[in-house]
């Protein structure tokens, strides 16, 4: 399923909060249909980095290139890029004062000028897919925050993005809602969509991921296969961090 | 004693006669109110998007203007406008120097209801829209702005409320408005109970169904878990 494109390449970024390096010199290559699952320790700057490629954040140093085009660090050019570049959020983030559909139309109507029997059909397609095209009329406030997570995706896949940011999506929902968002984040992984996906969901992570990069002190300390980086990490470090999520009489 | 006061003190002839003069009183007051408070959402806008955008030099001068006209009355700001540009050669009719003195009142209030809404919309909010490649205009018309206005309709419309009632004042200026009517009346005939009872009658026709019309505003937005500052 992965191909051998380079989808997104990232070179020596380095992130500061005033005194504080949050990353430096971290680099990552991701080819088209890969799904890599970025793990590590609170405040090691996974959301971040994710921040970074969405143009929700600057830094200081280092360039990113989609589709071997390198993107300029002014937002001007990020309007552009994130229509290619999906990104889901912890805190779902639906448009309160919108349907459901208006949620997902607005991106692909208003950005992307396409028609609208194009994008309903497309929307409709997606709702389906993920169960909630009877919730299209419905406004946030009336749905659950599994649902408001799945409709959060679709609304990003809308925009028929290249690759798509998950960033701890899974992290604020009650433990039952959590499986129907990783369902559908599974599938989208089985249809070949480019994924990199922030996580503290281990069994998830192992489950759906090519590759796992785990950072710690502003850098990748392993970054391995999911079989090998969950049974036989070569990182004491990553060791430990696995450790936290066993636990042992 | 009650009774007394209203089938033998109260001239019911005298109210009937005097309908007209309040009917026509009501209308300036409604035509410099809606003026006055048109001029006002728009100074106000104005005045909120420089304070969001934090535009350098213009968001000092609107700071300073909103103290200005938040920290001195109505009446002194026509006095100023109607008697004191005279001096320096600008002579303005009393409607414009009425509506001019509700904008520049009416325009920081609304500004600051305004600026209470634009501030309660969720920073992840903004992020969100701008994930899916909303430019800054499109971000601030189809997610900022119906939020933030959401929330600020209670403010909103007790400023609308409050510059209604503000319009009471023209009088100073030689405007036959409601306030000028009912004291035109009690000097002429001294029937003051009923100049003041039309005089309340008349405030409550135009302002009841006004904030009526707010309060079921107010609910539909909460339907939506919207106007609570809560999004």
């Amino acid at each position: 399923m992965v191909s051998d494109k380079v989808l997104l390449e990232v070179k020596h970024l380095q992130k500061s909060f005033g005194d504080k390096t949050i990353f430096k010199d971290l680099s990552l290559t991701v080819r088209q249909g890969e799904v890599i699952v970025l793990v590590g320790p609170s405040g090691c700057g996974k959301s971040t980095f994710l921040r970074c490629l969405n143009g929700l954040e600057d830094y200081e140093h280092g360039e990113v290139f989609l589709d071997g085009k390198a993107i300029p660090g002014e937002q001007k050019s990020w309007y552009q890029v994130r229509q290619k570049i999906g990104m889901v959020f912890q805190s779902y983030d639906l448009f309160p004062h919108m349907t459901v559909l208006d949620n997902i139309l607005l991106g692909p109507l208003k950005v992307q000028k396409r028609t609208k029997e194009e994008v309903l059909q497309q929307a409709q397609n997606l709702l389906e897919r993920v169960g909630l095209w009877d919730r299209r009329n419905d406004y946030p406030s009336q749905l659950s925050g599994g649902q408001k997570q799945r409709i959060a995706i679709v609304r990003a896949l809308c925009m028929n993005p290249e690759i798509m940011l998950f960033d701890e999506v899974t992290a604020s929902l009650d433990p039952e809602m959590v499986r129907e968002v990783l369902d559908v984040m599974l599938e989208l992984a089985k249809a070949g969509m480019t994924m990199i996906i922030v996580t503290h969901e281990m069994n998830f992570a192992k489950a759906v991921a090519d590759r796992v990069i785990f950072l710690d002190d502003g850098g990748i300390v392993e970054e391995n296969t999911a079989e090998q980086f969950f049974t036989t990490p070569k990182t004491e470090r990553a060791k430990k961090f696995l450790d936290i999520f066993n636990f042992k009489e | 004693m009650v009774a007394r006061f209203l089938f033998e003190v109260m001239d019911y002839q005298f109210i009937v006669n005097s309908i007209p003069l309040y009917v026509k009183a009501m209308e300036l007051t409604l035509i410099l109110s809606f003026w006055g408070i048109l001029f006002s959402i728009v100074l106000g806008c104005i005045c909120a998007m420089v304070d969001y955008f934090k535009i350098p030099v213009l968001k000092t001068v609107v700071k300073v203007y909103v103290e200005i006209s938040r920290n001195t009355p109505l009446l002194i700001q026509l006095f100023f406008l109607y008697y004191g540009l005279t001096q320096f050669g600008v002579r303005l009719e009393g409607e414009t120097c009425a509506i001019i003195g509700l904008t520049f009142l009416g325009g920081s209030y609304m500004a600051e209801a305004l600026r209470s809404g634009l501030d309660a919309v969720h920073k992840t909010q903004v992020e969100s829209g701008l994930s899916i490649g909303l430019t800054n205009w499109q971000l601030m018309r189809y997610i900022i702005l119906p939020q933030a206005c959401a929330v600020a309709v209670p403010s909103f419309a007790a400023n609308v409320i409050f510059l209604l009632k503000e319009t009471s004042v023209v009088s100073a200026i030689a405007l036959a408005d409601l306030m000028f009517v009912a004291k035109d009346l009690i000097g002429m005939y001294y029937r003051t109970s009923e100049a003041l009872l039309m005089l309340v009658v008349a405030y409550l026709i135009i302002l009841l169904p006004i904030s009526i019309l707010f309060s079921y505003l107010e609910g539909r937005l909460r339907q939506h878990g919207l106007g609570s500052g809560n999004i």
